[in-house]
């Protein structure tokens, strides 16, 4: 079997309606049991207080904006390579999801910030770069809806992802390029000195892989209808023509 | 509810903006796939019935 079977949109729909249910409630439950232990069961940090809780929704949201435009890449480039129509849906579908996640981010750091550097906000490199990645998932989004031929559309959006690929990098990897600006390390780090107590580490796994799950299942409810949207247009205009 | 001390304000305001943005996602998302399913549904049903009636002349 091969992943290109999955190009076919029968074979997608198929797919997808037996994943569904069970992403969606894994997705429920690990956000239910990460977000309650670690809003309800864990103690305050010694610098940051309760501020610290903040971490469970700004640092999984902060990883899926940048994965989910990593994901958008690569499915426009199989567009722009193999023309496959399912890929470049994936990719729009995943657009609105991605934007929404960079907001979270974006307003969750502006909260924390203010108690903890005493700014709203801070034209530190990563935060400039990841504001910027928000206007990019904007103005793909926007594409979309102002070109009204689909391949086209689809073409030029792969273009626009591209190119904000490159802040999508720089808001990840901002810190070891310039080492300078007011956020901090990665939360997460296989250097124990750099990563999260282990108290705060477990329940951010498990909203990590919460909004994982969140996320591939909005992406799979979004590509079914990008499909069954693409499927009424064909029927409207044959219903039209004949 | 656990102490949040001085800084429940801002604990509170990121899960509410969070949460308020993710039931946003979930429901457009949600409603649109709803809304394209019956209007296809719709379309293929009328489709179906012109067929039909071709094929009973």
């Amino acid at each position: 079997m091969s992943i290109w079977e999955y190009a076919n949109p029968v074979r997608f729909m198929r797919t997808s309606a037996v994943l569904l249910p069970w992403v969606s409630v894994g997705a429920a439950l690990c956000l239910s049991v990460g977000l309650i232990w670690g809003f309800f069961f864990t103690p305050d940090d010694y610098r940051q207080g309760s501020t610290v809780k903040i971490i469970y929704l700004h640092v999984p949201s902060a990883m899926m904006a940048i994965n989910i435009w990593a994901m958008m890449l690569v499915t426009s480039l199989i567009w722009v390579i193999r023309r496959h129509h399912v890929s470049v849906l994936a990719a729009k579908a995943a657009a609105p999801i991605g934007a929404i996640m960079t907001m979270i981010a974006l307003a969750t750091g502006a909260i924390w910030g203010q108690p903890m550097w005493g700014t709203w906000w801070e034209w530190d490199p990563r935060l400039t770069a990841f504001l910027i990645l928000f206007l990019f998932y904007l103005g793909y989004i926007a594409l979309w809806a102002a070109l009204e031929n689909p391949d086209t559309a689809a073409d030029l959006t792969s273009i626009v992802c591209l190119v904000g690929s490159v802040f999508a990098v720089i808001s990840r990897y901002a810190i070891n390029f310039w080492n300078q600006g007011l956020h901090q390390g990665a939360s997460l780090s296989l250097d124990a000195e750099e990563n999260v107590s282990d108290v705060f580490w477990q329940p951010l796994v498990l909203c990590i892989v919460g909004f994982i799950l969140l996320f591939v299942a909005l992406l799979l409810v979004r590509t079914r209808t990008e499909i069954r949207a693409r499927r009424l247009m064909a029927l409207k205009l044959r219903e039209r023509t004949a | 509810m656990p102490d949040l001390g001085s800084y429940s304000v801002y604990v509170l305001s990121a899960y509410g903006v969070s949460f308020v943005l993710l039931a946003l996602i979930i429901f457009t998302s949600l409603r649109r796939s709803a809304k394209t399913l019956a209007e296809l549904s719709d379309i293929e049903a009328r489709r179906d019935a012109a067929r039909e009636a071709a094929k009973n002349g």
